[in-house]
Parts: structure tokens; sequence; C-alpha cells
């Protein structure tokens, strides 16, 4: 689907505001790692049963699922080596690192797509996608899963070009200094940028990160839950492995196998379905180059505030009246960027950790990441928009904000490369 | 012998339109490109001005190597192969006092790990020990 993004200022309110909704959505089983066995839990597995759950909450039939979308950025590389495939249908990547639209059709015996994406973007952008996809009409009622892999194996360890003894490509100029590709060491640096300015330190994360992992305690199905039940402490925090200092483990979210799913449909079916419907009143993007090898805490800031006003333009709604917040936080040390940027419940630059020592439990005034975001859930990635959907629905349980929750946004990935979604319990006037 | 204890950088493969920042290092020079149009300083290289998209082909010039460490990271525990023998070691962002807005990354041979002098002034020296291909990498040292 081309010109789908909402990446540029200037674009006006989004044409499909309030016209397209959210009716469904479904979480697999998550667990650290797939044990390289138990089909039900291979990547397949967990696609398949996340969209049957995402499908049984929106109280539709199989035969209305007229469009799929998905992403094969799971993030399996990572850890990926070879390895014998299995019998049919897992007898090629397709189910065991990604799970393709084609292979959901037939799993599931789908006999109404008329609409397949398998090669979407991560999910941050894919439900902006998503939503434009339904809005554009390409599919009355779609299901949109994003599937996360972790294989057996040392996380990045069997990456070929950190094992290699040449840098090729790009990579000849990050390689040789011991750069790693992902977000980690660009946006610690950019943090530390961050703390040189604003005379602050990594110690000021402890509160937000201990608030994700409560929230994540929060959340039934969560890694967390399942599987650490226990809060962390600050001591444990500040004692914590370091990666790269002052980054330490526990500001790096746990990758994780799990999916889950979403259906979007159209306003007007919507409202004839079980669920209380929650809204889409924009998507909006980033994809920001940065000058020179590294980005900058300029250049992040900038890029926060441009997404800011691309998603007040297109929403038609003033980010301060944002009720729920849920931005990435796959490391901890950029977040506090997308509350600065975004200046939701009035934090400006460089008030982010003071923000962090207030209250910002779900309880509270400031219920800040009520989803307890990747920290707190483990690697999802959909935790960010799950929770947000529940708050506005009412149904978050433990969870449930006591402000008011009627317009949620939520995205990811980074400050410079990014797409948000904005929700809403109504559909706008 | 590394200049870093342990260190085993993964030696850069030069490619097309960077090949001549490669081709200077073993000069011992430190170049950048240049975009003639927009009057635009470009590091690391690429194929085409970002800012202007001109069609005509980047240019390249010479800088004086002079810098200051902007902040820095400790890696302690690396996924580079190459790096693992040499942990803790710093890495560190140099900005270029010609163009500060262009950035260089460097691990700060004869510093410490961890006793790195934020906003030092540092300049450019060459890796020697890269001996595939006996390609030179450009590094900084503090000075004064």
């Amino acid at each position: 689907m081309a010109n789908w993004q909402r990446d540029k200022e200037g674009m006006g309110l989004w044409e499909h505001r309030g016209k397209v909704a959210v009716v469904g959505w479904g979480q697999s089983y998550i667990q650290r790692r797939w044990d390289g066995v138990d089909l039900e839990r291979s990547c397949g597995g967990t696609s398949k049963e996340s969209i049957l759950k995402a499908i049984s909450d929106a109280g539709i039939g199989l035969d209305e699922i007229d469009g799929l979308m998905t992403s094969k950025e799971t993030r399996a590389e990572q850890t990926w080596a070879p390895r014998p495939y299995f019998a049919p249908p897992y007898d090629t990547e397709d189910g065991l690192t990604y799970c393709s639209g084609e292979f959901i059709q037939k799993e599931l015996g789908l006999k109404n797509v008329k609409y397949i994406e398998s090669d979407a973007p991560y999910i941050g952008p894919m439900l902006g996608m998503a939503a434009q996809a339904v809005g554009d009409g390409m599919a009355e009622t779609l299901v949109c899963w994003y599937p996360m892999v972790n294989l057996s194996g040392r996380y990045g360890h069997n990456n070929p070009a950190n094992n290699s003894n040449e840098a090729k490509g790009g990579n000849a100029f990050t390689l040789p200094w011991g750069y790693q590709s992902g977000a980690m060491f660009n946006n610690a640096i950019v943090f530390q940028q961050y703390c040189q300015r604003y005379n602050t330190s990594h110690e000021a994360l402890a509160p937000f990160v201990m608030n994700q992992r409560r929230n994540g305690l929060l959340t039934p199905w969560s890694y967390y839950s399942l599987h650490e039940p226990y809060q962390l402490t600050k001591e444990d925090y500040l004692n914590g492995r370091v990666v790269e200092e002052p980054l330490v483990v526990y500001d790096c979210d746990r990758p994780v196998m799990a999916c889950a799913a979403f259906i979007f449909t159209t306003a007007e079916k919507a409202k004839k379905l079980r669920q209380k419907p929650v809204y889409i009143l924009n998507h909006a993007q980033n994809s920001v180059r940065g000058r020179s090898t590294m980005a900058t805490l300029d250049e992040h800031q900038e890029a926060v505030s441009s997404l800011a006003r691309k998603m007040e333009e297109g929403s038609g709604v003033n980010i301060k009246d944002v009720d729920i917040f849920n931005p990435y936080d796959g490391y901890a040390t950029f977040t506090q960027q997308f509350l600065e940027g975004f200046q939701w419940h009035g934090v400006g630059r460089g008030e982010a950790h003071d923000f962090y020592a207030d209250d910002i439990r779900v309880e509270g005034p400031h219920p800040f990441l009520s989803s307890g975001g990747n920290l707190g859930t483990g690697r999802t990635r959909s935790a960010l928009h799950s929770d947000s959907i529940e708050q506005l629905r009412g149904t978050a349980g433990p969870r449930q904000v006591n402000v008011k929750a009627e317009i949620a946004l939520a995205g990811s990935n980074t400050p410079d490369a990014c797409g948000f979604v904005m929700y809403s319990s109504h559909q706008g006037s | 012998m590394s200049m870093i204890d342990g260190l085993e950088r993964p030696v850069p493969v030069p490619f097309d339109w960077a090949k001549p920042f490669w081709d200077a290092a073993n000069e011992k020079k430190l170049v950048v490109q240049h975009c003639g149009p927009c009057d635009l300083n470009i590091y690391p290289p690429k194929e085409k001005c970002n800012e202007c998209d001109t069609t005509e082909p980047l240019g390249w010039k010479e800088v004086e190597g002079k810098g200051h460490i902007d902040v820095y990271l400790v890696i302690k525990d690396s996924r580079i192969k190459g790096f693992r023998g040499a942990q803790p070691i710093n890495f560190a962002i140099i900005t270029l006092d010609e163009d500060p807005g262009l950035n260089f990354l460097s691990n700060l041979p004869g510093t410490p790990a961890g006793e790195v002098p934020v906003g030092a002034a540092v300049e450019v020296i060459f890796d020697e020990s890269v001996e595939v291909g006996r390609q030179l990498v450009p590094e900084w040292r503090v000075i004064g």
C-alpha cells in the first residue's frame, strides 16, 4: 500500500479520523524463548493463538475477516541459527521466525480475504498502516498481528556482523569502534548528552523503571506476572549488571516469544459489535536522518516535537487532552524524549526525571505508561496499544487509571524512527 | 600489536563512494565529504547529499583532525567479538572542531576506561594495528 504514511507536517486533519475503530485484541502466551520443539508456541503458534483471541474478543466470525496485516520485523535475527525444519506447515521460516498472511489464511481457513500485507513495518507504524488500510477501503475487517521471536542463544551474539573480522558497508563507520546496531548505543549516547545538559544522572531513571515493573505485574499475561512475579527494587536497579556504563540490564527490555493481534474495522460496523469501539483519531510517523554518525539530543528533541505537531494536526486534539500515554520504553534511556517532546502533563525539556520522582502510579494523577511497557511486560511492543485499548474500554483491571480515560496515545520505537496512534472512546467532533 | 590491550577491531572494508575516505586514512589524512551546492560537510560518507539531493558528485576535503570529547559510555558486555577481550573499553563521541555538527567514534587509546575527560581536546591519530588489508583506522587521543 503506497503513500499510507503520515510523516510530514502540514498534511492536515486525517481524512479517516474517527471512521476506523479497534474492536478486538488478543494476546498469546508469553515466554522467554521458543524451545525449538513446541510448535503451538512457535511464531506461527503464538500468532494463531493471538488472532483467535482477538476474533473472539470482537465477537466476529472467521468469515468476516477480509484483511490480514503483519510484520516480519520480529527480531528473530538476533538469535537465529541454522536448525532443522518440521513437517508442513512449519517446513520453511514462515511460521518459525515470522508468520505471513498467507500462512494464517491457510491455517485458519479464512475464505474471504481480499487484502494481505505480510511485510508491514514494526508495530508502531504498522497499526497506523492498518487503520489507513481500513479507512481507504482495502478491507472492512482487518486483523493485524505482531509476533516477537526469541530463539535459543545469547542475544546479538549470533549476528554475523558482530562475529566478523571485517566491517562491511555502512558498518565500516561504526563497528570498528564497537558501536552495535540497534537502539541501545545511539540512545544511550543521547541519554548521556541529556544528563550533561540537564545536570541529572542514570540513577534518576530508577523510579520510572520500578514503576514499569509494577505496572507489568498488574498485567496478568505479562512475562513478569507469569515467570518472575516480584517487584524490582531500587537496589536491584542500581546494582544491575552493567552493559554499557551507565546502561544496566534493567534499562533493556527482555526479549520474549509472544504475539498480539488487533481487529480493525469501520466505525459503522464497530457500533454493531460486542465491544465498546476504540476509534482511531490519527496516526503519525517519524523517519528522521541524523546528520552524522550518531544522532544528537537536539535532533531527537526536535524529532519528537515534530511528531507531536503532526499528531495534533491530524487528530485535531491538543496533546494536553491525552489521558493515557504509552510511549515506547525499549530502552529506559529514551522514553523521556517522548514525555518531554509531547509535553504530556506539561512536562517540559529537562523535567522528565523530576516527573519520574513524582507519583506516576496508575492510581495517581499522572499514570505514565499505564501499560508497564516493554520493561514491565517483556518486549512485546504491543502492550503499549493493548493497554491503551483496555483503558479506554474501562477493562484494564488493576491497572485501570483513576483519571479520565477517553483519549490515548501509544507508539514505538525510537524518537527518530517511530509510529504513533491516537485512540479515542469517541469518534471526535 | 593493538593500540588497546585485547582489542581486535573489525577491519573496515572500503566500498564505492566511501573509498576515498579510507584511502586518505591510509595516508594518515582525515577527509570528509563536501556538498558544493549547499556548502555542507558530510560524515559518514553518503552516496548523495541528503539536504539538497543534488546530482553533482560529492567532493572531498581534508580537515585538520582536531576535536573535543562530547560524551562517552564504557563498553562492558559487547556483542562484537573483537571487543570482548578489551573490556572495559571507552566508547566516546568526538565532535569535529571545524564542524561540530559532525561526530566521530573513538575508543580513546591512552585514556583508561571510565576516566574520560569530557570536553577535553583531542586529535586524530591512526590505528596501524589493523592488519587485514592494511587499512588504517582513524582514532582520537586526548591532547594538552
